[in-house]
């Protein structure tokens, strides 16, 4: 089994300095991108992969990047966005691919970047990952140094600039326009679409914001071809995943899989089964905002569409465990919780929507709900729906409400009956 | 009034970008990383360097959780309250750390040594519990393994 984004992570020792990381392939795709490909040669390969974003959205790589103007007398500069701000709850991958192989990042922006023609790209990391930011700082010294980086590059005529802007701080930075106004020096609130930042993004200027998953793959499709990638999932989407697993198991962790593997297999296999003591009630597939599978979706494909058709999101495919011995009520009012002082505050449904949540699932844990709040809090996972706001972050907050209203209803019931939380 | 070596630092910033302001954030930092919080006064040095209006400054600097707009103890510590370490008990861990320090979330000891506050999911989950104090990161925590690390803080 294959895992390209993964095979040179040794957990516990420094990653590859560049000397060994070119000795393991690295850099290869930047030279034949710089030597060989036009732009828009690069654009159609990503296209024909197929590949989608890893960050949780899912939208097509190669789609995203070809709505950006090349002609030319397109605007400029045009810019390229690392989404290093990983700070979905039960989220834990960028961290390892960051940590791991930071030179892994720098190879694939360089190729993305040259296939929108940005002359300047930043990486916004989240202000928590000290060791990633060290690491990243090393490595692009070491890019510049060897001629990667900066002014025509490796005699291409091609120049890049990589700087690392760290995150003052906030879940919302990691909607993609918020981010953009965060680089902007400004209150990071998500901005109306259209324009789409590949027209109009990061100071007025054509813009691609990617996921560090999604940017780690672009090296490797250029070495081996769209047709490999495609080869390496289950189920034909194409390309590994990096999946995690945190909660009551025997082994939390993370693995890359090929993309597809059922949710049995994660759990049973490399997380190693449910501590002992401890029985499966439910599981976020794909970080908090998305919704519940259960005992039913064992066999559920952890892929862009089986999943959805499950009634989830893959997201960013780490998995968080509900047990037995967890509440489910108190399980979501630590991610409402978190949603509500996550919100920027910018539309209403989700200003006022989530902290209405937040209180009235607080008042069920303590004992002192009503059963109208049922419905309560069924209206809001409807108001604060799809349609009703700028970003996703109040939608995404909505996914494991009202699965879990409907998955563990009896529970919700009991707390207002027995006027006490029975896990308490 | 902003320090000489605080200009220094934020000129680097600006020299990065198109225009001052977009420098708003990090000259946030810059000013928090010497003096340990960011007053009143420093929103308006701050405004007047970048030619912005103090609302405008302060309306960032409360926006972001890891600005500090009241002063904070020497050391800061941050418990990871995420939905992982929360399942992994952090919340026993919370209640000990708040008696043997006597502080709840948001207070700083008397002795102005540290300061308690939570952190939203650190991406650490298959290592829960997790906090950080001040830019050190430290995962699988239990009770002696605290008792062991805040002694190293002074």
């Amino acid at each position: 089994m294959e895992r390209p984004l993964t095979r040179h992570i040794v957990t516990g020792s420094p990653p590859l300095n560049l000397k060994d990381y070119r000795k393991s392939g690295g850099y290869e795709g930047t030279i034949r991108v710089l030597k060989e490909m036009s732009p828009a040669d690069v654009t159609s390969l990503v296209k024909a992969s197929n590949l989608l974003g890893r960050g949780g959205a899912g939208f097509p790589t190669g789609v995203k990047w070809s709505l950006v103007p090349m002609d030319a007398g397109s605007p400029k500069p045009k810019y390229l966005v690392c989404n290093a701000d990983e700070m979905e709850p039960g989220t834990f991958k960028d961290r390892y691919l960051l940590e791991g192989n930071p030179h892994q990042l720098i190879d694939g922006m360089i190729i993305s970047a040259y296939a929108i023609q940005a002359e300047k790209a930043y990486i916004f990391l989240r202000w928590a990952y000290k060791k990633a930011e060290a690491g990243l700082r090393k490595a692009l010294e070491e890019a510049y140094a060897s001629g990667f980086l900066g002014k025509n590059i490796l005699g291409s005529g091609f120049t890049l600039d990589i700087s690392i802007h760290v995150s003052a701080g906030r879940y919302i930075c990691g909607e993609e326009t918020a981010l953009l106004n965060s680089l902007e020096g400004k209150r990071a609130i998500p901005r109306s679409k259209p324009p789409f930042p590949a027209i109009s993004g990061l100071f007025g200027k054509p813009t691609v914001v990617n996921n560090v998953e999604t940017l780690c793959w672009i090296s490797h499709l250029v070495v081996n071809g769209a047709e490999w990638f495609k080869g390496l999932s289950l189920t034909g989407t194409g390309g590994t995943k990096l999946y995690g697993v945190s909660g009551k198991v025997k082994n939390p962790g993370i693995w890359e899989l090929p993309l597809g593997t059922t949710v049995h297999e994660l759990i049973e296999e490399h997380a190693g089964g449910m501590s002992d003591g401890y029985r499966f009630r439910g599981a976020l597939p794909g970080g908090a905002s998305t919704d519940f599978l259960v005992e039913e979706h064992l066999d559920v494909k952890m892929d862009f569409s089986t999943v959805a058709a499950a009634g989830s999101r893959l997201g960013t495919g780490t998995m968080i465990i509900l047990d037995d011995k967890t509440c489910p009520v108190a399980f979501l009012h630590n991610i409402e919780k978190f949603f509500a002082l996550e919100s920027c505050g910018w539309c209403t449904p989700c200003r006022e929507g989530l902290p209405w949540v937040e209180k009235i699932l607080d008042s069920i844990e303590r004992g002192t709900g009503k059963m109208e709040y049922l419905d309560v809090l069924k209206f809001q996972t409807r108001y604060m729906g799809p349609g009703n706001t700028f970003c996703a972050h109040a939608p995404g907050a909505a996914e494991p409400l009202q699965s879990g209203l409907k998955y563990f209803k009896d529970d919700f019931v009991k707390h207002i009956h027995d006027k006490k939380c029975p896990w308490r | 009034m902003l320090t000489e070596e605080e200009i220094n630092e934020i000129e680097v910033e600006i020299r990065q970008y198109p225009y001052p302001k977009v420098a708003c954030i990090d000259a946030l930092k810059i000013v928090q990383q010497h003096r340990g919080w960011v007053s009143d006064d420093s929103v308006k040095d701050i405004a007047r360097y970048l030619e912005m209006s103090n609302e405008e400054v302060d309306g960032v600097a409360t926006f972001y959780s890891r600005i500090y707009r009241k002063p904070v103890g020497r050391n800061v510590i941050l418990i990871c309250d995420g939905i992982s370490c929360m399942i992994m008990g952090y919340e026993s861990l919370y209640e000990y750390i708040s008696q043997k320090l006597g502080v709840r979330f948001g207070e700083t000891t008397s002795d102005g040594l540290f300061t308690l506050l939570p952190i939203s999911c650190l991406g650490d989950c298959d290592h829960a519990p997790a906090m950080m104090i001040n830019n050190d990161h430290f995962n699988q925590l239990t009770i002696e393994k605290i008792d062991n690390l805040l002694g190293n803080y002074k």
